[in-house]
C-alpha cells in the first residue's frame, strides 16, 4: 500500500476532479473561501457586461475583449476548484483503497440473546455489524470489522493495511488485542468484539475529513483566511475609490478594467490553493500510513517542541539481546554455555530466546531427564532448571549473589568486576550459577537502530527535544541516551511518569508529542498535544490519541512532524508569493488604465506592454495560469530543510518573495507578446 | 561636500547621539528605576496623584488602560470646546480675537486631542492666549497619552503571562513630568535666547523702513513651539508654523526644532530595547524604520535640490534648488529634510509650504504619512509598527513551518482579525475620504472652485494630502486647499478621531490578549524576530500594505504630475 499513486495526476482522478471543478462553482460552497467568492462575483458581473454589450452598449469596449476577460476569470475559478478537487480526489482514492478491502466481507456473527451468547454462528454481511457484536474468525478469514479480541490468539497478515508482509500475533487481553478490518487471519481461532459503529471507523472519519463533509478549517487556516480576506478588503477599497478619482481626472475606466485590476490584486493564488494545501497535508500523512483524526493534529505536529519516544522498538531494535558469554575462572566456555542454554530452555522471554540464539542452539538436545523448570518470580528474581540433582539458576546479579553466599560459597571478585563493567557499558548482566556456585555472566545489550542518531540530530535542528522513555535503571538509560543522541530520558518509567513529564513540559508552554499502544498509555496520549496510537494498540489508546499509525512504526513521529511543518510552510510561502506578485501586476494594469487619458504616464509602463487591452489581459491570464502551475507544489508541499528558522526564512523569502516579485514581470511580458497578436 | 547636505547629516547624527541615552532614560522611567531627577519629580508626581485622587500603584488591565485614556481625552476635549467657542469674553485676550465657529472649534479640538494639530485657522488672529494655552496643554496631554499607552504595550510584551499591566495615570504623569516637561524647557530656553517671543502682552507695533506702522503678533510662543515639536504635535502658534520667523528665527533654531521633532520617536524604540532587554530586536526595528525613512529622505532632498524643470526651461538658474514656498534662511535641503521628518513622525509642523514642493518631494511627504510608522508619532508610531510586526510575524512564522508566535506568544485568529482591521483602517479613511471629496468636487466644479488652488493632478494631491494628514494624525497641509469649510472641518474631524483611537485600541488589545496567553519559550525552530531577515520581511509587509494600496491614488496625483513635468 505504501507510496502508491506517486504520480500527481492520475488520469481517472483528473477526470473526477475536472467534473468537481464545475460542481464547486456553486456559490453556496464557494462562499467559504472569501477570496475566490469575490472572483466569482466579478465573473458574474463580466457575464452581465457581455450581455449588456450584445444588447447594444458601446462604452465598455469590444465584445471579444470583455468576453475574453470573462472566460479568463471563469478559468481562474475552475483552476482553483480543480486544485481543491484533485487534492480531495487523491486523498479519497488513498482512503478508498484502504477501505475497499473491508467492504462486504462475510462475518460469522455469534447470535446473542440479551447478554448471553447463543451457541449459534450466523454468516452476515460485515456492513450489518454493530458496535458490541461478537464474531469469530478462523484461518483464511478476512476480519470484517475493527474490533478487540476477547478470546484466543491468532497470527494475522496485516499487509493489506500496512504493506508489511511479516504476520503479527494478536491475542486477547494485554496491549495487542486490536484487530483491523480487512486484515487476514492466518492461523488459530479468535473471538472478536466489534469496537466501532458502521461508518465510524477511523478510516471512515478520515474519508469524511478529506471529502469536505466534516472538514473544518484549522485555527491557523482561519487566521490565514482572515489575513487574505483583509487583503481582499484593502483592494476592494482601492478599486472602488478609484472610480471617483478617475472621474476627477477625466479618465473613464471600463468595468472590465476595474474587475481585472481587482482580481489581479487580491491574493487569488493562495486563496485558490489554500484548501488544497490543507487536504494534501492530511493526504501526505495518510500516504505515510498515518490516519489523522483532524487537520489540526497535522498542523500541531509541525509545532512540536518535545517528542516522547519509547526506547524499545524506537531507539533500540526490539528487546535486549545476549551478546557475550563471560565464564568465571575455572569454568570452561562449553560448560558455561551449556548451563546457560539449559537455564533458558523454558524461558519464553525475548532475552531468554536470544541466549539460545547466541549459543547457536535451535532445538536444545542435552538429554536432560526429569527436569523441573523454575519460573521467574518477583521474589526470587531468577529462573532456572532442576535436573538430576543439579540446580541451575540465572538471574540478576544481587539475586544470584544472595543464593551463592547463602550457601556459604564465595562470589568471585572477577565476576563482580565483570558485572560492573557490563552495567557501565549500558548492558544488562545475567549471572548464572550451578549448585550455588557461580559459572559466569551473560551480557545482554540493547542494539541501537542504525541511523537513529542522525534522525535525532535532524530533530534537534528543527528545535524538537527528544526524550527517551524506558524501564531501565538510570545508569543504563543514560548510557543508551548518550549513545543514541537523545536529549533527555525518563528511566524506570511508570505510566504516570510519562503523564507527569508531559504535563510539566506543557506547563512551560511546550507542545508534546508521544506515541503509545497500551491502555495505560491512553491518559498520556490524550494529554499529549499530538498522540499517535499504534494500530496494533488497544482501542482505548486509539480513542485517546489524535492519530493512528497503521504501520505501528514508532519512528513515524519524526515524519509526522515534518509533514506538519511542510503544511505550514507551503501556506506561508504561497501567501508570500501571491502578495509579492502584486508589484508586477500594478505596473501592468495601472498604466493601462490611465494611459489613454494621460499619455505622459507611458513612463510607468516599464514592461513596455503592447496596448492597454493586452496589458490587462496578460495580467489576468498570468493570474489565472499561475494557479495550475503551483498545484504540484501545493500537493507535494514545500520541502522542509532543518537548517534553523532564520536560514529557512531567508531561503524561502528569497525563492518565494523575490521570485514572486520577478516571475510575474517575466510572465506578463511573455504573455503580452503572445496576446499582442490579437489585441 | 555641499554644506546643505552636511547640515542634514549633522541633524540626524545629533538626534541619534541624543536618542540613545534618552531611550535608556525613558526605559528607566517606565520601569520605575531610580534616576537622578527623582528628587524633583517624586514630590511633584505625588502632588498630582493627590489632587486627582489617584492610586498610582493600582495595576490595570488593558481594558482599564484604554478606559482611562478615553476618559482623560473626553474630559479635556469638552473643556477645550468650551474655551475655543467662548474665547472672546474669557481672560487673556489682549488682541480681542473672536471666538471660533462650532465646526471650526470641533475640528480644532479634535485635531489637538488626537495629536494631529491640523489647523484650519491662523493662530495670531484665530486664538486668544487662553486658547493658545489650552491647546498647548493638549500638546502635552496627547503626547503623554501616546507614550503612556505605549509603555503599557511594552509592559505587555514582557516574557510572562499577565493581565495586570501597570497604571495608566502613573505612566501618563511620568511621561509628562519626567520626559516632556524637562525637554520642552530646554528647547524653549534655546528658542527664547534666539529671539522667539515669550510674553502675555498683546501685539507690538513697529515702524517699517517705509515709515509705516505695523502691528506684530506675539505671545507665549517659545513654550508653545517647544512642545509642538517634541510631542509630535505640530500645531503652530502662528499660521505659517515654523516657517514664521518668530517661531523659527534662524538655522540654529531650525536645527534644534528639527532635532526635537524626531528625538522622542527614536528614543521610544531604544526605550523598548532597554525595557524588555531586547536590544537586538530594538535595533532591528530601528533599522527597518531608518531604512524606510532614509529612502523617503533621499528622494525628497534630491528632488527639491534639483529644482523645477519648467524654470530650467525658462533659462533661469536654480543653484539653490526649488525655492518656491521655502525660507531662504533654511534652504531646499533643510526644508526637504524637515518635511520628511515631520511627515514620518506624524508631527505636522512645517518650515516650508509642502504645497509648493516638487511632485516627487510631495509624494515622499505623502508616503511618510501613509506608512506612518517610520518612527511615527510619540508612542503611537511604535504601536503602528507593532501591527505590521504582527502581520510580518504571521507570514514569516508560517514560512519556517511553525504556527506563528511573537515574543513567545502564539498569534491566532483573534489577533489577526484586529491587526488586519487596523491595517485596513488607514487606507480606508484616506481613500474613502479623498473619493468622497473628489466625487463632490467633480459633481460641481464651479461651486467648489474655492477648494482647490490648483485644479488637475495637483488639486487631487491637495485633497489626498489633507485626508492622509488627518488619518496619519499628522496635521501638516497642502495649504492650497481651502479647508475652512464645514465639509473639510467635519470630514477631517471624523477621520482624525477614528484614525487616532482605533489604531491605539487595536494594538493595545492585541498586546493585552497576547500578554494573557501562555508564554512559550523559544527553541531553535522558533522564528527569530531580531534578525536582518525578519527586518526585511517587516519592511516588505509595510511596503505592500501601506504603500501599494495607495499606488493608484498616487498615480493620479504626484506621479501623473511628475511625468507631465518631465515628458
Amino acid at each position: 500500500m505504501k507510496n502508491q499513486n506517486t504520480t500527481l495526476f492520475q488520469p481517472d482522478l483528473v477526470k473526477q476532479a475536472l467534473k468537481q471543478s464545475f460542481v464547486k462553482l456553486n456559490p453556496a460552497s464557494l462562499v467559504k473561501n472569501p477570496v475566490m467568492f469575490t472572483v466569482e462575483i466579478g465573473t458574474v458581473i463580466m457575464l452581465c457586461v457581455c450581455a449588456w454589450i450584445l444588447a447594444g452598449e458601446t462604452s465598455q469596449g469590444s465584445f471579444a475583449y470583455n468576453f475574453t476577460i470573462f472566460l479568463i476569470l471563469l478559468f481562474t475559478l475552475l483552476f482553483a476548484n480543480f486544485a481543491e478537487a484533485i487534492a480531495e480526489a487523491r486523498g479519497k482514492a488513498q482512503a478508498d483503497s484502504l477501505r475497499k478491502t473491508r467492504e462486504e466481507t462475510p462475518a460469522r456473527k455469534i447470535e446473542m440473546l440479551g447478554e448471553i451468547f447463543k451457541d449459534e454462528v450466523k454468516v452476515v454481511p460485515s456492513s450489518t455489524l454493530k458496535k458490541g457484536d461478537v464474531f469469530i474468525c478462523e484461518p483464511g478469514d478476512i476480519i470484517p470489522m475493527d474490533g478487540e479480541i476477547i478470546e484466543g490468539l491468532a497470527t494475522i497478515d496485516e499487509s493489506a493495511i500496512t504493506g508489511e508482509s511479516a504476520p503479527v500475533i494478536r491475542e486477547a487481553g494485554g496491549d495487542k488485542s486490536s484487530v483491523t478490518g480487512g486484515t487476514k487471519v492466518l492461523s488459530d481461532y479468535i473471538k472478536v468484539r466489534v469496537s466501532t459503529e458502521p461508518g465510524e471507523s477511523f478510516l471512515d472519519k478520515m474519508i469524511a475529513l478529506v471529502e469536505g463533509a466534516s472538514r473544518q478549517k484549522t485555527p491557523n487556516e482561519i487566521a490565514l483566511t482572515i489575513l487574505l480576506a483583509g487583503f481582499t478588503l484593502v483592494f476592494i477599497i482601492v478599486c472602488t475609490t478609484l472610480q471617483p478619482f478617475a472621474a476627477y481626472a477625466n479618465v473613464t475606466i471600463t468595468i472590465a478594467s476595474f474587475i481585472s485590476l481587482f482580481v489581479c490584486l487580491i491574493p487569488t493564488t493562495i486563496g485558490g490553493l489554500l484548501s488544497a494545501i490543507g487536504i494534501a497535508g492530511m493526504d501526505r500523512a495518510l500516504r505515510a500510513n498515518v490516519i489523522t483524526k483532524s487537520g489540526k493534529a497535522v498542523e500541531t505536529a509541525g509545532d512540536i517542541d518535545v517528542l516522547l519516544l519509547d526506547k524499545t522498538g524506537t531507539i533500540t531494535i526490539g528487546n535486549r539481546k545476549a551478546t557475550q558469554f563471560w565464564p568465571a575462572e575455572g569454568v570452561t566456555r562449553e560448560e558455561f554455555v551449556k548451563a546457560s542454554v539449559l537455564s533458558s530452555v523454558a524461558d519464553e522471554t525475548p532475552e531468554g530466546k536470544s541466549i539460545l540464539e547466541l549459543a547457536g542452539v535451535i532445538n536444545p538436545d542435552y538429554n536432560v531427564k526429569g527436569a523441573t523448570f523454575i519460573k521467574f518470580t518477583a521474589e526470587t528474581r531468577s529462573s532456572g532448571i532442576d535436573y538430576e540433582g543439579n540446580r541451575i539458576r540465572k538471574g540478576a546479579y544481587d539475586a544470584i549473589k544472595n543464593i551463592v553466599e547463602k550457601a556459604g560459597n564465595n562470589f568471585s571478585k572477577a565476576i563482580t568486576q565483570k558485572v560492573e563493567e557490563i552495567s557501565g557499558n549500558g548492558g544488562t548482566p545475567l549471572v548464572v550459577s550451578e549448585n550455588e556456585k557461580v559459572l559466569g555472566v551473560i551480557e545482554l545489550q540493547d542494539i541501537i537502530k542504525t541511523g537513529i542518531a542522525e534522525r535525532f540530530e535532524r530533530l534537534r535542528k528543527m528545535g524538537v527535544k527528544t526524550v527517551m522513555v524506558t524501564g531501565d535503571n538510570p545508569l543504563t538509560a543514560k548510557f543508551i541516551a548518550e549513545k543514541a543522541g537523545v536529549d533527555d530520558f525518563i528511566a524506570e518509567a511508570k505510566p504516570e511518569d510519562k503523564m507527569n513529564y508531559i504535563k510539566a513540559e506543557q506547563q512551560q508552554g511546550k507542545l508534546v508529542a508521544m506515541m503509545g499502544d497500551g491502555t495505560n498509555d491512553a491518559p498520556a496520549l490524550a494529554q499529549a498535544d499530538v498522540g499517535v496510537a499504534m494500530n496494533s494498540g488497544t482501542q482505548a489508546a486509539k480513542e485517546a490519541g489524535n492519530m493512528v499509525d497503521l504501520d505501528n512504526d514508532p519512528t513515524k513521529l519524526i515524519e509526522i512532524v515534518e509533514i506538519g511543518k511542510q503544511l505550514l510552510m507551503t501556506r506561508g510561502t504561497l501567501t508570500t508569493f501571491s502578495i509579492a506578485n502584486d508589484v508586477a501586476k500594478y505596473f501592468a494594469i495601472i498604466p493601462a488604465l490611465f494611459i489613454m487619458a494621460i499619455p505622459s504616464l507611458q513612463g510607468l509602463n516599464i514592461m513596455r506592454l503592447h496596448s492597454p487591452e493586452s496589458a490587462i489581459l496578460s495580467a489576468v491570464i498570468f493570474n489565472a495560469i499561475i494557479i495550475p502551475f503551483l498545484i504540484p507544489l501545493a500537493l507535494k508541499g514545500v520541502a522542509y530543510k532543518p537548517i534553523g528558522a532564520s536560514a529557512l526564512l531567508r531561503r524561502n523569502l528569497f525563492i518565494y518573495g523575490l521570485g514572486g516579485v520577478i516571475v510575474p514581470f517575466i510572465g506578463i511580458k511573455l504573455i503580452d507578446m503572445l496576446v499582442s497578436v490579437f489585441f | 561636500m555641499n554644506s546643505e547636505i552636511l547640515g542634514i547629516i549633522a541633524m540626524y547624527g545629533i538626534v541619534l547621539l541624543l536618542a540613545i541615552p534618552l531611550g535608556r532614560y525613558i526605559g528607566k522611567i517606565f520601569n520605575y528605576e531610580n534616576t537622578w531627577l527623582d528628587k524633583v519629580f517624586n514630590p511633584l508626581d505625588r502632588l498630582f496623584f493627590k489632587i486627582g485622587g489617584i492610586n498610582p500603584d493600582r495595576e490595570m488591565t488593558w481594558k482599564q488602560h484604554l478606559m482611562a485614556l478615553l476618559v482623560i481625552n473626553l474630559f479635556w476635549f469638552l473643556l477645550s470646546m468650551f474655551v475655543l467657542t467662548n474665547m472672546e469674553w474669557l481672560p487673556l485676550n489682549p488682541d480681542k480675537n473672536p471666538s471660533m465657529s462650532g465646526d471650526l472649534a470641533f475640528n480644532t479640538s479634535v485635531s489637538f486631542v488626537t495629536n494631529t494639530n491640523l489647523q484650519h485657522y491662523s493662530g495670531e488672529t484665530g486664538l486668544s492666549y487662553l486658547g493658545q494655552l489650552t491647546l498647548m496643554l493638549w500638546q502635552f496631554i496627547s503626547a503623554g497619552c501616546g507614550m503612556a499607552i505605549c509603555a503599557m504595550v511594552f509592559n505587555a510584551m514582557k516574557e510572562r503571562t499577565a493581565t495586570s499591566l501597570g497604571n495608566f495615570y502613573s505612566y501618563f504623569v511620568r511621561s509628562c513630568t519626567r520626559i516632556l516637561l524637562p525637554l520642552s524647557t530646554i528647547v524653549a530656553v534655546i528658542l527664547v535666547v534666539n529671539g522667539t517671543p515669550m510674553t502675555f502682552e498683546g501685539k507690538d507695533s513697529i515702524t517699517t523702513l517705509e515709515g509705516k506702522e505695523q502691528l506684530v503678533s506675539r505671545g507665549p510662543v517659545a513654550a508653545f513651539v517647544a512642545i509642538k515639536q517634541l510631542g509630535t504635535n505640530g500645531g503652530g502658534f502662528y499660521g505659517p508654523n515654523s516657517a514664521h520667523p518668530m517661531e523659527n528665527p534662524n538655522y540654529l533654531t531650525n536645527m534644534v526644532e528639527t532635532i526635537s521633532l524626531f528625538i522622542i520617536p527614536i528614543a521610544m524604540v531604544f526605550a523598548f530595547g532597554y525595557l524588555l532587554k531586547r536590544r537586538k530586536l530594538a535595533l532591528t526595528i530601528y533599522g527597518v524604520m531608518t531604512a524606510g525613512f532614509l529612502m523617503l529622505l533621499m528622494t525628497s532632498v534630491t528632488s527639491e535640490m534639483r529644482g523645477n524643470p519648467l524654470i530650467d526651461r525658462m533659462g533661469i538658474a536654480q543653484s539653490m534648488g526649488s525655492m518656491e514656498g521655502k525660507e531662504v534662511r533654511f534652504g531646499a535641503a533643510a526644508s526637504a529634510n524637515w518635511a520628511t521628518y515631520t511627515t514620518c513622525t506624524s508631527n505636522g509642523s512645517v518650515n516650508a509650504m509642502h504645497d509648493s514642493f516638487t511632485p516627487i518631494g510631495g509624494m515622499a511627504a505623502l508616503l511618510g504619512m501613509m506608512v506612518n510608522c517610520f518612527y511615527g508619532g510619540v508612542g503611537v508610531g511604535f504601536l503602528n509598527f507593532y501591527i505590521f510586526m504582527i502581520l510580518a510575524v504571521f507570514i514569516s512564522g508560517l514560512m519556517v513551518g511553525r504556527t506563528p508566535e511573537f515574543l513567545g506568544k502564539k498569534i491566532e485568529a483573534k489577533e489577526m482579525k484586529i491587526a488586519m482591521i487596523i491595517a485596513l483602517l488607514h487606507p480606508l479613511l484616506i481613500l474613502a475620504g479623498t473619493a468622497i471629496a473628489s466625487h463632490v468636487y467633480t459633481g460641481n466644479p464651479e461651486e467648489y472652485a474655492s477648494w482647490l488652488a490648483n485644479p488637475g493632478y495637483h488639486g487631487f494631491s491637495e485633497m489626498l494630502y489633507e485626508f492622509t494628514s488627518s488619518s496619519a494624525n499628522n496635521g501638516s497641509g497642502f495649504e492650497g486647499l481651502g479647508d475652512n469649510t464645514p465639509f473639510w472641518n467635519i470630514a477631517c474631524g471624523i477621520v482624525m478621531l477614528m484614525a487616532r483611537y482605533l489604531p491605539i485600541i487595536g494594538p493595545v488589545a492585541i498586546a493585552g490578549i497576547l500578554a494573557a496567553k501562555k508564554y512559550v519559550p523559544e527553541s531553535s525552530g522558533t522564528l527569530k524576530t531580531d534578525t536582518a531577515t525578519f527586518g526585511f520581511m517587516a519592511f516588505a509587509v509595510i511596503f505592500i500594505v501601506a504603500a501599494l494600496s495607495f499606488f493608484p491614488a498616487l498615480t493620479l496625483g504626484p506621479i501623473a504630475e511628475y511625468f507631465s513635468l518631465y515628458k
